[in-house]
């Protein structure tokens, strides 16, 4: 995948600074940006999406590019096509599991009306086994099921990548295998490139295709995994 | 007792205007209000909350200096021949101006209680931030929106002071339900003001029900 990531910011509060500085070049489909909380991982996938402006640097995607101080360009995150699955997965509330999906479909200022029929949603519903819960609005559904429909939210306008942050943490580990294989697959069959962040090891040898360990703001180690096998468990 | 709709009719249709006119103003400032990274904030703030601490007359003298025929914005409105003093739609400017930051207030906690969260996810979405407005905060907000809506609907149909400054007491005209109280006492005529007082306690318990009803009292005290 040409993902090329440059970038510096600095945060500042009165209780601390905190200095991002990352720089990665990710060749394959499945990254992992690995480290402990608060190392930065989430504030460089924000960036990646738009969400987050850099003080400097670069951000390209298939040679696009998305952030470069140098040239002033700076694309609004609805121009980047790049989709991002949030850690509590941020569905809207007041919108049932159909809504949801079809959101990012619907331009103008209404949202999808709650019976309306579109065939993408409806091939999502099918493919994430969410049918029975179309009418469902997100207080009333699981863990599993949150996650599917944020998955097939994200990715029903045919994004150019996936960001994930920490999509498993709030899962118990039960959930959290059977989700980790319905992801790869999903992965595998879409063959969308990926960015997911996580703290967990078990997430690293699922998708750490190649795997970008990132502590207090910096980039420690940056390799291609070519000893994990993609794990389908 | 006939008569007595009369002013009944005029008090709703002024609040009612000047509840619509908050829901689109109190609302638009609110949302600025909430989504404003400045020190001035909360400077701003203060002074747009000013009409709620306000004595009424006092705020209706104010009014009458700007909307007057000789005032700023009177002398302006004049050229068009609009002239506000003595006039049901001065009620409503009235009206509006005191129940304001009921409004406010309440749209401002509203806002800032979207998980802000939500407005990202829309974004990488690719809604535009107007789409992001009207469908996602707004809705979000709705409740706590609507509260507030209903609390500057009572304090707007109980509106005396600064409507009898700038509206004054015309019946049939710009006689609103509570000054109509205040003239039936002072005229000594007890059945009339037995009748409109039992009709203003009945309405402004109805609305405060309504208003329970749809957002929890927390809420509700905020935007006292």
């Amino acid at each position: 995948m040409p993902l090329n990531v440059d970038m510096r910011k600095t945060l500042e509060s009165a209780e601390r600074r905190f200095t991002l500085e990352v720089a990665f070049n990710a060749s394959t489909q499945r990254v992992v940006l690995f480290g402990p909380s608060g190392a930065g991982k989430s504030l460089t996938l924000q960036a990646i999406a738009g969400l987050l402006r850099p003080d400097e640097g670069t951000i390209a995607l298939h040679g696009q590019a998305l952030f470069d101080s140098s040239r002033g360009i700076d694309l609004k995150p609805q121009a980047r096509h790049v989709a991002y699955l949030f850690q509590d997965y941020a569905l809207f509330p007041h919108l049932n599991v159909r809504q949801n999906i079809g959101f990012g479909l619907q331009r103008g200022w209404l949202n999808p009306r709650a019976r309306n029929r579109v065939a993408e949603v409806d091939y999502w519903l099918d493919a994430l086994e969410l049918r029975s819960v179309a009418g469902h609005y997100p207080a009333q559904l699981s863990g599993g099921q949150k996650q599917r429909v944020a998955l097939a939210r994200a990715l029903v306008a045919r994004p150019q990548l996936l960001l994930l942050d920490e999509p498993f943490s709030a899962l118990d580990s039960h959930l959290r295998q059977r989700m980790r294989q319905e992801l790869s697959e999903l992965q595998t069959r879409l063959d969308i490139p990926m960015v997911l962040i996580t703290h967990d090891p078990d997430d690293v040898a699922a998708f750490g295709d190649q795997v970008v360990q990132i502590s207090d703001g910096r980039v420690r180690e940056h390799q291609a995994f070519s000893g994990y096998v993609r794990s389908e468990t | 007792m006939q008569d007595a709709w009369i002013p009944l009719m005029l008090s709703l249709k002024v609040a009612g205007w000047a509840t619509a006119l908050n829901l689109v103003f109190g609302v638009a400032a609110g949302f600025g209000l909430s989504r404003w990274r400045s020190g001035a904030r909360d400077v701003v703030d203060s002074l747009l909350t000013l009409p709620l601490v306000m004595p009424p007359t006092v705020l209706g003298y104010y009014l009458l200096v700007l909307l007057g025929r000789r005032g700023v914005i009177g002398a302006w409105l004049d050229r068009f021949d609009i002239q506000l003093v003595f006039t049901w739609q001065g009620a409503v400017v009235a009206s509006t101006v005191v129940a304001f930051p009921l409004v406010l207030k309440s749209a401002r906690a509203a806002f800032e209680a979207v998980d802000p969260q939500l407005e990202r996810a829309a974004r990488t979405l690719g809604i535009s931030e107007t789409a992001l407005f009207f469908r996602v905060s707004l809705p979000l907000a709705a409740r706590g929106i609507l509260a507030g809506g209903l609390l500057a609907f009572a304090r707007a149909l109980g509106e005396f002071g600064a409507t009898l400054m700038i509206a004054g007491n015309l019946p049939g005209r710009t006689q609103t339900l509570s000054v109509a109280v205040y003239s039936a006492v002072q005229a000594g005529d007890d059945s009339t003001a037995n009748f409109l007082v039992i009709v203003t306690s009945v309405t402004c318990v109805v609305i405060l029900l309504l208003a329970g009803r749809l957002v929890p009292q927390r809420t509700l005290l905020v935007s006292r």
